[in-house]
């Protein structure tokens, strides 16, 4: 385990229940996040990672979906672990937004339309921080400089709907950081941005993250995001995390079946073009997590797959700092 | 040398404003902008540019979804501006789409059989078994279990989906495809399913595809030729691994730059390209990419720069002979 861990979530499941009988969307997973350090959790639709960053925020759909066991241990300003999973709304009003900050995809569906943005940071301010309106509106106008938005004090007097996409995105940032939260949980930041815009943003939450020491968690389905912003790295499949190693490791060896056949069958932008050449690929569909196989969740894709694997797998620890959910990684 | 299958000259689409009650008219928004280029049959030539860039209105443009401003478009030899709704049936079918949400193309009220037999149908082609075993053999050869035909587009996943928008597109048999953003949807470990499928087909059937997208990994990857489109007007084109190895736009070169590593061994340390691209609505006189280049003199703000011959086919709307070697990738 790292050290200082701020996150920590142990053996986590979340049930959905629908008309058709209950599934767990999220199938015990295990992670941490320490101070200062980027965890990405990558996966493809239906593989839980959003579920996750949802359970985390305890912003799970009700009455449809309920954590039906595990921990989310978080610990706070206070220095006090608390698990997440067990506290009340009220509380969690408290820590969502204060100690916790959270961007998503389309920043413009969290943004009030009708409120200028400086305003819409000041009253985040206002909503956990005792400090005069005065003094909130100048706190968001420093903010919107600290996420590199030139000219802040024009933009802080701009409506939602003035800005880009990746505008709204930076004024996301400095509204989930104006309280300096020891934890961000960022669901897909850049995955609507043109990949200019995409690189400034990954960028900026580089730099502010060192600069507050925070740690982040962030979900993605795409390699090349997580090549670019993660420290370590968890590779989720039908709600479970299948591989578990620091980005290096992953990159240079993944020893999970679905690892490498997923960084196997991406093509290569530093490779030069040749005609007619195919990529490998990963064949069948992705797992659905409402009736996944009874064994390993990824036996039916697998190539490698084997008598053993009809039968759940535990993670192995193939390293000190590598797991892997497969029986065979060393076969 | 063989005709060209798509031959685009000058084409241009101006969206005008409305006028407001007193003012005058607003200058229209020039979305594609004296665009030329041509695409030889078999070959693919992938677009790419960021969003508002104009893709998707040039595709547009070219299939006579919309209209265009000026300019014109000649398929297969044949001029199409001017031609009838009815004239152009025949041509339609020689040119086809393939979207990027499949799910928003078909109709979800006919199983996957009938929305593949529609252009058949509409066409009039054969009679209805023989178009149903032309779709039960398309359907086979595009990777998809035969009691497929039966079943709505709502009961297949993501990338099946995209199986069936290729079925569609293929049915009536056209020489140029026009795919946007086919893959972007789609899961990670399906994209290379479907690319290949894509070949595969292209291949087989000797298909002109125009490539829409803006992940240039695939992009460099899939196509043979790229055009790079920034606010309505090609900046480079050229064969892909010239303009990869070799970019001669400064946005070319920031856009191939700013693409995510492909090992965090390669991480970025660079600047990236500062800002974003103006609205089409409030582009600068002269090339529309000078707010933004760092290699910018006053004489890029004169007129829009025009493409000019660097190497064999490759051509770049930069005025500047004399830009420091690209950095090594």
């Amino acid at each position: 385990m790292t050290a200082d861990p701020v996150l920590a979530l142990r053996g986590l499941a979340v049930e959905f229940r629908t008309k058709g009988g209950s599934f767990r969307a999220v199938d015990g997973i295990s992670l941490s996040v320490a101070r200062g350090q980027t965890v990405a959790l990558v996966g493809e639709s239906g593989s839980g990672k959003s579920v996750t960053a949802l359970s985390v925020m305890r912003l799970l759909p009700q009455p449809l979906a309920r954590i039906a066991a595990g921990e989310i241990l978080f610990r706070g300003k206070d220095g006090v672990a608390l698990d997440l999973a067990q506290q009340d709304d009220k509380r969690m009003r408290r820590i969502r937004g204060n100690e916790i900050g959270l961007i998503f995809q389309e920043p413009m569906t969290s943004l009030n339309p009708l409120l200028p943005v400086g305003r819409q940071i000041a009253q985040a301010i206002r909503l956990h921080q005792p400090v005069s309106a005065r003094a909130a509106a100048a706190e968001a106008v420093a903010l919107l400089r600290r996420v590199e938005i030139s000219d802040a004090p024009r933009r802080a007097e701009s409506y939602p709907h003035h800005l880009s996409g990746g505008m709204r995105q930076r004024v996301m940032i400095a509204m989930a950081l104006a309280c300096k939260p020891l934890l961000l949980l960022a669901d897909e930041p850049t995955t609507a941005l043109d990949v200019t815009v995409q690189a400034q943003i990954l960028r900026l939450i580089r730099r502010l993250q060192s600069e507050l020491g925070m740690g982040v968690l962030f979900i993605t389905h795409n390699l090349g995001v997580v090549a670019e912003i993660a420290d370590q790295v968890e590779v989720m499949y039908g709600g479970q995390i299948v591989e578990s190693a620091p980005v290096a490791a992953l990159f240079d060896q993944p020893l999970h079946p679905y690892s490498r056949a997923l960084l196997g069958s991406l093509p290569d932008a530093a490779a030069p073009h040749r005609p007619h050449r195919r990529l490998a690929v990963v064949p069948g569909q992705v797992v659905d997590p409402r009736r996944p196989p009874p064994g390993c969740r990824f036996e039916p894709r697998c190539a490698r797959a084997a008598e053993v694997c009809l039968a759940p797998p535990p993670p192995i620890a193939a390293a000190p700092d590598h797991q892997v959910r497969c029986p065979r990684w060393n076969e | 040398m063989t005709p060209p299958l798509l031959e685009v000259e000058n084409l241009s689409v101006h969206f005008t404003g409305r006028r407001s009650w007193f003012g005058a008219a607003p200058p229209p928004v020039r979305a594609v902008d004296d665009v030329s280029f041509t695409l030889a049959p078999r070959e693919i030539l992938g677009l790419v540019g960021e969003s508002g860039s104009g893709k998707t209105t040039l595709a547009r443009a070219i299939l006579r979804l919309i209209p265009a401003s000026m300019g014109c478009v000649r398929f297969e030899g044949r001029a199409l501006q001017g031609l009838s709704q009815r004239a152009l049936r025949p041509v339609r079918r020689r040119m086809q789409v393939v979207f990027q949400d499949p799910y928003a193309s078909l109709n979800p009220r006919m199983t996957a059989g009938e929305n593949v037999a529609e252009g058949l149908r509409l066409h009039g082609v054969g009679e209805r078994r023989a178009r149903a075993e032309m779709v039960a053999l398309l359907l086979e050869q595009l990777g998809l279990p035969a009691e497929a035909a039966a079943r709505y587009p709502h009961e297949f996943s993501g990338g099946q989906r995209q199986r069936i928008g290729i079925a569609r597109a293929l049915a009536v048999q056209p020489s140029l495809i026009v795919a946007d953003e086919p893959v972007s949807a789609l899961d990670m470990s399906i994209q290379a399913q479907i690319l290949n499928l894509l070949l595969d087909q292209q291949e087989r059937r000797g298909l002109g595809l125009l490539f829409i997208g803006h992940d240039l990994s695939v992009i460099r990857h899939f196509c043979d030729r790229v055009m790079v489109l920034y606010l309505g007007r090609i900046v480079e084109i050229g064969p892909t691994e010239a303009v990869f190895a070799d970019p001669r736009h400064p946005y070319s070169r920031a856009l191939i730059d700013a693409a995510p590593a492909v090992h965090p061994g390669r991480r970025r340390t660079r600047a990236a390209l500062a800002g974003e691209p103006p609205s089409p609505s409030a582009a600068p006189v002269g090339c529309a990419f000078q707010t933004r280049c760092a290699h910018a003199v006053a004489a890029c703000s004169a007129a829009p720069p025009q493409l000019r011959r660097v190497a064999p086919d490759h051509f770049t709307a930069c005025l500047r002979d004399d830009l420091p070697p690209p950095s090594v990738l």
